[in-house]
């Protein structure tokens, strides 16, 4: 895991500084509301529905121990005893004080953390496989490539006033599980013809109103040239991108109104005037980076069945919950934030602190956040798998669900977020009540529900093998249904079944889709194969002849 | 009243004149716009006085490198707090076509942004009033950066094995 050097930890302590007094003056009315709102934003604090909300970065989703403790705590102190994980592997306070916010900050900074460019028209957090460094799949650990990206994004002096946000996502291993067919960039670590290690680069792709898969713009980057080359994109997405309407924003439609081939263009014309310059990257930088995310002290350990005779609770929870890991004798644990009665993603200070002992104990102290809003243990053994469970089903952490219908992601919704439409927690409630029969569950297997209360698609409902849309129709909650949208490498947007439908009638929509999957399946067949298969007509005349009928 | 301006870390008065501000002083140093300047560049070469152009964040700055040994000062607007083109050509005029003469920040230009306006070669800023006795510290706001760039003396921490630098 990273840890801060001296220049890391000055420039975060400079940051609480510098917030800390634009705040004073925004109170004292030296800055007004607008000045202050790109300020703010920039430090992750937006003004909501009923109170500020502060996004904590955590970068690539990596988390010590002691990190998580912080969080945990700052929940209690500062907020009303829970924080939400995102899909960006971040953290989000919903009750925060505007004025104890720089407080917050001091806190965060004091454990190697802070809000810096977790919202407003700038470079984010990077995100990651949850899996780096773990997964039996994996050609490379991206991390060390996320932290170079971290570094070289945070406080960039050209690129801190962009035309819209941009999203940077790197993922090394053959299975995409950081969605970065939908980012602003996605950085794939691959090898060269000759075996060379370098990157596959892909721009313009994003959810949002207008959900584009990204495109390609170089098969094979040498690895020294990785910032030179963001920084290249970057410029030409600076100084081209629309600044005359924010929904046209986004370098997505940048990419699309001059077309591939013309972005490539500049993008290569850019790069050839400064891969040269002092942002290359030497072996020795690459070798000092990647000893910080070195292999924890693994014990040698025979692989095991955990579950052999073991009680049938466990068996499916070890199934579900756990995942093959590259060093033998271990596995990753999933930490589901999933559960009937909680807002998906949520976690309070009390499970928080818990987690964090049992990181210690578990997991050489080390937790990680999933892109689905889930927390992750990457390294348990297998022998010690079953004690973990017991622990984690007392203080109700142990949803065995990771990857199945219930497993949803789902956005803050009109509960919190002042942009949404409508709600989406208590919809995700009754998706939860609704498909309370594990045994159906599992049937269904491999399942993605993802929810958005807007059209800005924060539950990346583009992606969901069912998607959920929060509309707003007459001042009424309605939701759009897609299908057979897809996050990973074989990423593609879902289609609209027909009309929108009310909130109680959501989770029996669905259950028609998949009374229409259970019927047509053929074995070993996915939800989302059988709606690529069938196309959507089957699917859409069960819901909407079950409705007239009705 | 002279203008006054936070210029190589000091608050001094400004000389230079905007063209609107300039007819009553025929020999002042004059700041024309990039259309000015395109359209009648013998106009204000004749006047003899030292040149400056002030672009808008859409105008693109390779439109003046073949013309940058005539101009003592460039100038990039910001129109408010969220356009940041102008942190690009001040990057690219200083790095890519090695201007250094004055480089000014005008328009919204308040001390949150200094720092970040140094560092992409801006020695020049046009602040208001009530910001000029602040705007020495906002400089310092940060003491180190993660990235390299033009400015001097901070410690830059990704500065891998320079091949050359400005």
């Amino acid at each position: 895991m990273y840890r801060y050097d001296l220049t890391d930890k000055t420039l975060v302590a400079e940051r609480v500084t510098e917030f800390r007094d634009q705040t004073r003056r925004f109170l004292a009315g030296e800055l007004n509301e607008e000045e202050f709102r790109h300020l703010r934003l920039r430090n992750g604090l937006y003004l909501q529905r009923h109170a500020p909300m502060l996004r904590v970065a955590i970068p690539y989703g990596m988390l010590t121990s002691k990190q998580l403790r912080v969080l945990g705590h700052i929940a209690r102190r500062y907020d009303r005893g829970y924080g939400h994980f995102t899909t960006r592997q971040n953290i989000q306070y919903n009750w925060p004080k505007l004025e104890e916010v720089p407080d917050i900050l001091a806190e965060l900074a004091e454990v190697e953390m802070h809000a810096i460019q977790t919202s407003g028209n700038c470079i984010r957090n990077t995100t990651s496989d949850h899996l780096a460094g773990v997964a039996p799949d994996e050609l490379e650990d991206p991390r060390p490539w996320c932290e170079l990206i971290r570094q070289w994004s945070s406080f960039h002096p050209e690129f801190t006033y962009l035309p819209r946000k941009f999203k940077i996502a790197v993922t090394g291993a053959a299975k995409d599980r950081a969605a970065s067919l939908v980012h602003d960039v996605g950085v794939h670590l691959v090898r060269g013809a000759d075996g060379e290690p370098g990157f596959e680069i892909l721009a313009g792709g994003g959810l949002g109103r207008t959900p584009i898969i990204g495109h390609v713009v170089r098969d094979f980057l040498p690895r020294e040239h990785l910032l030179s080359y963001l920084e290249a994109i970057l410029r030409v997405y600076n100084l081209e991108g629309r600044r005359d309407n924010l929904t046209k924003a986004r370098i997505k439609i940048l990419v699309r109104s001059l077309g591939i081939d013309e972005f490539k263009r500049r993008v290569e014309a850019e790069w050839q005037l400064i891969r040269e310059s002092s942002l290359r990257i030497g072996a020795a930088d690459i070798e000092r980076m990647r000893g910080f995310f070195t292999a924890p002290p693994y014990r040698p350990l025979p692989d095991i069945e955990p579950a052999a005779g073991k009680d049938a609770a466990f068996s499916a929870w070890y199934r579900y919950n756990t995942t093959a890991h590259k060093q033998r004798g271990y596995r990753a644990v999933f930490i589901s934030l999933k559960k009937p009665d909680i807002a998906p993603g949520d976690a309070t200070d009390l499970q928080m602190e818990l987690l964090a002992d049992l990181a210690d104990r578990y997991s050489f102290g080390e937790i990680r956040v999933t892109h689905t809003q889930n927390l992750l243990f990457a390294d348990v053994e297998q022998e010690r798998c079953f004690e973990l469970w017991q622990v984690l089903q007392t203080a109700g952490l142990a949803t065995p669900n990771i990857g199945t219908l219930t497993d949803m992601i789902c956005c803050p919704g009109l509960d919190f977020c002042s942009l949404a439409n409508a709600g989406s927690i208590e919809v995700a409630k009754l998706i939860n009540e609704r498909f309370d029969d594990y045994d159906y569950v599992y049937d269904l297997g491999e399942l993605d529900v993802k929810m958005s209360g807007c059209m800005n698609a924060c539950g990346h409902h583009h992606v969901g093998h069912i998607g959920i849309l929060g509309v707003e129709k007459s001042g009424q909650e309605w939701y759009q249904i897609t299908i057979g949208g897809a996050a990973g490498a074989d990423a593609s947007l879902g289609s609209v079944i027909g009309p929108s439908v009310a909130k109680h009638e959501v989770a029996e929509t669905i259950a028609k889709l998949l009374d229409v999957y259970v019927e047509e399946r053929q074995p070993e067949e996915r939800f989302l194969d059988t709606v690529r298969r069938l196309g959507v007509k089957p699917f859409k005349e069960r819901v909407y002849a079950a409705t007239a009928a009705a | 009243m002279p203008r006054l301006l936070l210029r190589d870390r000091q608050i001094v008065e400004d000389e230079w004149l905007y063209v609107l501000e300039a007819s009553a002083h025929p020999s002042a140093p004059l700041i024309v716009s990039l259309e000015q300047w395109r359209n009648e560049p013998d106009t204000w070469l004749a006047r003899g006085s030292r040149l400056g152009v002030v672009l808008t964040p859409a105008e693109r700055v390779e439109i003046l490198a073949p013309d940058l040994h005539h101009f003592a000062l460039l100038a990039a607007q910001f129109p408010g707090p969220a356009d940041g083109r102008g942190y690009s050509q001040g990057r690219l005029l200083r790095e890519r076509y090695g201007f250094k003469g004055e480089l000014r920040a005008t328009g919204y230009v308040r001390h949150d942004q200094l720092f970040f306006l140094a560092r992409c070669g801006f020695n020049s800023f046009e602040l208001a009033e009530r910001d000029l006795p602040n705007a020495l510290a906002a400089l310092s706001t940060f003491t180190a950066a993660y990235q390299p760039s033009n400015d001097q003396g901070l410690a830059v921490k990704l500065q891998h094995q320079p091949q050359f630098r400005h």
